[in-house]
């Protein structure tokens, strides 16, 4: 394993967000504070408590999911894209590394931003809503897991894309959706009954609701059942992304 | 001893997926140490070949060997050895130079090395640039960082893709002194380039690429001997009418002005006629006011090349 080509790719990943520490952290704070304020105290004072949770405390582990989800595909597409688009990926591919170790360093580059961003909002959100965090392994778990994964299906977002608009399209038209309908500020119970069933289908439900259990024991579907989406979901971003380097989609001629 | 087969390209062949042939059965030999000028038209084969060597393109069929380990077989330690200079100026923006080389031999598995790295700027004329953002350099500097970074693992092959597009004369002759510094230190050069006045200055070697196939690889000064044609150019102290029949006999040209008499001669050829057609001219009574000989440059020797016909 060529651990040095690991940390060169690593580090020149993590200055990239040292460069840019407002788009990468301020902005993401910001943005989970002003949900805080909105969602959290304007209209949640006016909804009941959920599960024995506030309304401002059960919507944490989603905003976090909503960040770790958008950061980790947005940098995780940028950071392979970004070389592609300038031309600077030549020296990747021309450089004694394999696809396993590439994949190491961007992915653990992008990982680590998310994982940041996503204590950082804990500690934000401390300062609005009373947090408690009954499982505090599997709520490593789920972040951990949920940065990689979606960093690694950023990844594949940023070599299948040839063109800016492709870059945001999936993020766009299907991620943000599947966040905001996977129960990020609400639990499907809530909803009728076939829209409950039509939840069932979105994966991001799973995740959202195994990673609220990890704080407040409540969730809208078996713990396991998050667990075991989670890991299928990342095995199956580990493939295709290995896939990719073997076959050099888009990547080699 | 030398390694006359340093790297070895046996049948390579490209089609893209287009249907484009880029290469047509490739076979060429690079000789350790040497500096091997690739040249071709537009659209020739170059990058591509280039590409295929440092593993950016993948090669639809044949067999690539560097110091005898092959490339399918060992890719990580055949890529360690080389460094690549592209043709495009593709560069981080927001990078300081010093960094952008040191990610650089990163990359290839070396540790931090701010010594060989500043000697490196140094030699390049960069070190006064090392904490500027590439962004902000000129395109002849930013040419000189990519030397730079495929230099910063010191590697013992170079690919150096037209190194001169878009630098001025002067940078191109300090790049020529690199060039010929590191051929000294041991590193086999590989270069194409649109410039044949470059290939001329500094190659050992010349393949010439057309249309997807190696037309021609030689030494470069036997080259230019087999192929180059001397002219004699002698200035008339008086202008004549026509040649004269006397000198009819001679391969000779009339020059417009009617003051000049060109010989095209072999250079090669124990008998050039060089003498008796002077002998002759004394005997009727030319005089003459100065002798030259111009050389074919390498330049006309490609083009007649690229047209099939001998120069």
């Amino acid at each position: 394993m060529n651990w040095l080509a690991i940390r060169a790719i690593y580090h020149h990943e993590m200055d990239r967000m040292r460069r840019t520490v407002f788009q990468s952290i301020l902005s993401p704070i910001l943005s989970t504070s002003l949900y805080f304020i909105v969602f959290g105290s304007a209209i949640g004072s006016r909804i009941p408590v959920i599960e024995g949770v506030s309304y401002g405390s059960f919507i944490v582990p989603g905003l976090i999911m909503l960040s770790l989800l958008t950061l980790s595909i947005s940098n995780g597409s940028f950071s392979i894209f970004f070389p592609k688009f300038n031309g600077t990926i030549y020296e990747l591919m021309a450089a004694p590394i394999s696809s396993i170790e590439i994949l190491i360093g961007f992915v653990g580059a992008t990982s680590t931003k998310s994982i940041l961003v996503g204590v950082l909002i804990i500690i934000t959100s401390s300062f609005f809503v009373k947090l408690e965090i009954a499982h505090p392994f599997f709520m490593m778990f789920f972040l951990i897991t949920t940065a990689v994964t979606f960093s690694l299906f950023g990844f594949i977002i940023g070599v299948w894309a040839d063109n800016f608009e492709k870059l945001q399209l999936i993020p766009l038209i299907i991620i943000t959706p599947l966040v905001f309908l996977g129960g990020s500020f609400y639990s499907i119970n809530m909803l009728p009954v076939f829209w409950q069933n039509v939840s069932m289908f979105n994966p991001v439900l799973y995740l959202v609701s195994g990673f609220r259990w990890s704080f407040y024991e409540v969730s809208d579907v078996n713990v396991f059942t998050s667990i075991i989406t989670i890991v299928c979901i990342l095995i199956s971003c580990i493939l295709i992304t290995l896939l990719i380097f073997k076959k050099g989609y888009n990547l080699r001629n | 001893m030398k390694n006359k087969k340093y790297i070895h390209l046996e049948n390579i062949s490209k089609t893209y997926k287009d249907g484009f042939r880029a290469l047509e059965n490739i076979n060429l030999s690079i000789k350790e140490g040497e500096i091997f000028a690739l040249l071709g038209p537009n659209g020739a084969g170059k990058t591509t070949l280039i590409n295929i060597v440092c593993g950016l393109v993948y090669s639809s069929s044949g067999q690539i060997t560097v110091n005898n380990i092959n490339f399918n077989k060992n890719t990580k330690k055949v890529k360690s050895l080389i460094g690549l200079v592209p043709q495009e100026l593709s560069l981080e923006a927001f990078e300081t130079v010093f960094n952008n080389v040191s990610y650089t031999r990163g990359l290839y598995g070396k540790k931090k090395n701010k010594v060989l790295i500043e000697k490196i700027l140094k030699k390049l004329s960069l070190w006064g640039k090392k904490d500027t953002i590439l962004n902000n350099l000129s395109g002849g500097m930013k040419r000189r960082v990519l030397i730079a970074k495929s230099l910063s693992h010191e590697p013992k092959i170079l690919f150096l893709d037209e190194p001169s597009a878009g630098v001025d004369v002067e940078l191109r002759r300090e790049m020529w002194k690199v060039i010929k510094e590191l051929k000294k230190s041991g590193v086999t050069i590989i270069l194409t380039t649109h410039y044949i006045e470059e290939a001329e200055a500094i190659a050992d070697r010349i393949g010439v690429i057309n249309n997807g196939k190696i037309i021609l690889v030689e030494d470069k000064n036997k080259l230019m001997q087999r192929m180059g044609q001397k002219k004699l150019v002698i200035d008339l102290h008086d202008s004549i009418r026509s040649i004269p029949s006397e000198l009819s006999k001679y391969n000779l040209k009339l020059s417009k002005n009617k003051k000049q008499l060109i010989f095209a001669y072999d250079k090669g050829s124990n008998d050039t006629k060089i003498t008796s057609l002077l002998n002759s001219m004394q005997k009727i009574n030319i005089i003459l006011k100065d002798i030259n000989t111009r050389q074919s440059s390498l330049e006309n020797i490609f083009v007649n090349l690229l047209k099939g016909t001998k120069a």
